[in-house]
């Protein structure tokens, strides 16, 4: 069976650019960075990641597919806005970032275990199975995601805060067994693989 | 009076037992004495956020968002959609705009909708609002002050703005990069706002989790600079910035060996007590870390 990645590659071969703007979020915007470093230089992560937006912009026009993708650039997005509300030709950069690590994640090409991408996952996963975020749930499942061990270790070095919180009635330790939910959940289950179905589709990944 | 009525979107945080519960606590005496009536749209779900990216993608972060727009169309029509909660409102905000911008998406939208039998309408061009629009472009900031009875004399307040209160939309006629509108809140309650050159640093939002040492190396900043301005406390309009900036002092202490100690505390809470509101009232009893000053003045 071909990989979505090996269907991708050999449906644009070498045009990464037309690729990204065919199933990247706001992809067309791409073609339309003047390479000014605006952004390269709002990010408040920037100390941090591999690539600026600035660079990743340029490496996909230059075709580098595999250093894109698999860059932990685009996964330091703390979603502050300022790259784009900063950006001279108003790209919609922080969506184009979150719209590549996306894609990077579907065709199972970005950073294995990479914080960030575990979190996003965690939420959306959160989110998705009661219809409403599970704050103390979500919470155990990043301290734990690196096994028991290491999770206990966590939630002890954070004990104090989650007491305080308890104390203050800003965590319900009773979330564990009946947290917040929608009434319909089985509704939104629908709803969001009928939308994941269509959007693989219009893709190329389904 | 008739009261004014909106659609309310409180959000995952604002929830009963939740991060920012004490956040919606304090909005009660500011609704009854500005007369705003807030209709929670029935069964809402998550916003999906900004984090939502990686698993989420596209259509079905926006389909969270048309969801919830298609049920408060359908319940509470006409009424525009507010919430305190940043997050929540730039993905209520953006999936209205992007949804008006694409038929085709519109479009696969609702396809989607069919499965939970709502129907967004193709017309549909409802405004979605953060609170403190309805506070400053409503009510007004004489309308506002209009119910001060405690003026929150002395208090020196860093208004810190944050990320998503100000970016990608903002506030109308403000800034991004000095926006003014909390520092003149906090002037209408009566408190001194110091200057805060850390008024639109990023937290770490999401990422405080995920990367704590890199975000913790932010909040230090936000935190430090507030004390170096001489500020009793902070005052932010956004729950995620609320509990990062107040729940990790501690964790930069322990590795940092700074002192931090310093309230973080929301403008409605500022607004409830100048306006008579108690601790309870306000929400202080929810703080990590107390805000002496304002019990003082709401216990008095």
């Amino acid at each position: 069976m071909t990989t979505a990645n090996e269907t991708a590659v050999a449906k644009y071969r070498n045009n990464f650019l037309k690729e990204v703007e065919a199933t990247v979020e706001e992809g067309h915007w791409v073609k339309m960075c003047m390479q000014c470093g605006v952004c390269a230089g709002s990010c408040p992560f920037g100390p941090h990641w591999e690539h600026s937006p600035q660079k990743i912009f340029m490496m996909i026009r230059a075709g580098k597919r595999e250093e894109v993708l698999k860059s932990d650039s685009m996964w330091m997005c703390t979603s502050c806005y300022n790259c784009m509300v900063r950006c001279p030709r108003e790209l919609p950069i922080t969506h184009i970032m979150h719209g590549l690590a996306n894609y990077a994640y579907r065709l199972g090409l970005s950073p294995k275990g990479q914080p960030n991408q575990v979190i996003a996952k965690l939420f959306w996963e959160s989110a998705l199975k009661y219809g409403r975020v599970n704050e103390l749930k979500f919470s155990l499942a990043m301290y734990f995601r690196d096994g028991f061990v290491q999770g206990v270790k966590n939630a002890l070095a954070m004990q104090g805060v989650g007491l305080g919180l308890v104390k203050a009635g800003r965590l319900n330790p009773m979330e564990i067994i009946s947290g917040h939910t929608c009434k319909d959940t089985s509704g939104i289950h629908k709803m969001i693989a009928k939308a994941r179905e269509i959007e693989d589709r219009r893709r190329g990944l389904a | 009076m008739t009261k004014k009525q909106y659609a309310f979107y409180p959000g995952c945080s604002s929830q009963k037992g939740a991060s920012a519960a004490n956040y919606i606590t304090s909005f009660g005496v500011i609704c009854d004495k500005l007369d705003i009536q807030l209709n929670e749209i029935p069964d809402w779900n998550c916003c999906a956020a900004s984090i939502g990216y990686a698993e989420g993608g596209e259509l079905p972060r926006i389909v969270m968002g048309a969801r919830n727009l298609a049920l408060s169309d359908q319940h509470l029509p006409g009424q525009d959609i507010v919430s305190g909660c940043p997050a929540c409102w730039l993905a209520n905000r953006e999936a209205t705009e992007r949804l008006q911008h694409s038929s085709s998406l519109m479009a696969e939208a609702n396809e989607a909708l069919k499965e939970v039998s709502l129907k967004l309408r193709t017309d549909f061009n409802t405004k979605s609002r953060h609170f403190t629009e309805v506070l400053i472009e409503d009510i007004g900031y004489a309308g506002m002050k209009a119910p001060v009875v405690k003026p929150l004399d002395g208090v020196k307040i860093a208004g810190y703005v944050g990320c998503q209160a100000n970016r990608p939309y903002g506030i109308a006629g403000e800034s991004f990069e000095n926006p003014q509108y909390l520092d003149k809140m906090i002037e209408t309650c009566g408190a001194e706002a110091v200057p805060y050159d850390q008024k639109v640093t990023c937290c770490g939002g999401a990422l405080a989790f995920s990367e704590p040492d890199k975000a913790q190396a932010l909040i230090q900043d936000i935190v430090g600079s507030a004390y170096d301005h001489g500020a009793d406390l902070i005052v932010t309009p956004c729950p995620l910035c609320q509990a990062n900036v107040e729940i990790y002092q501690s964790e930069i202490n322990k590795k940092k060996g700074t002192k931090f100690n310093m309230p973080v505390v929301y403008y409605t809470q500022l607004l409830n007590v100048a306006y008579g509101g108690s601790i309870k009232e306000a929400g202080l009893d929810g703080q990590l870390i107390r805000a002496e000053k304002l019990e003082k003045i709401a216990g008095k």
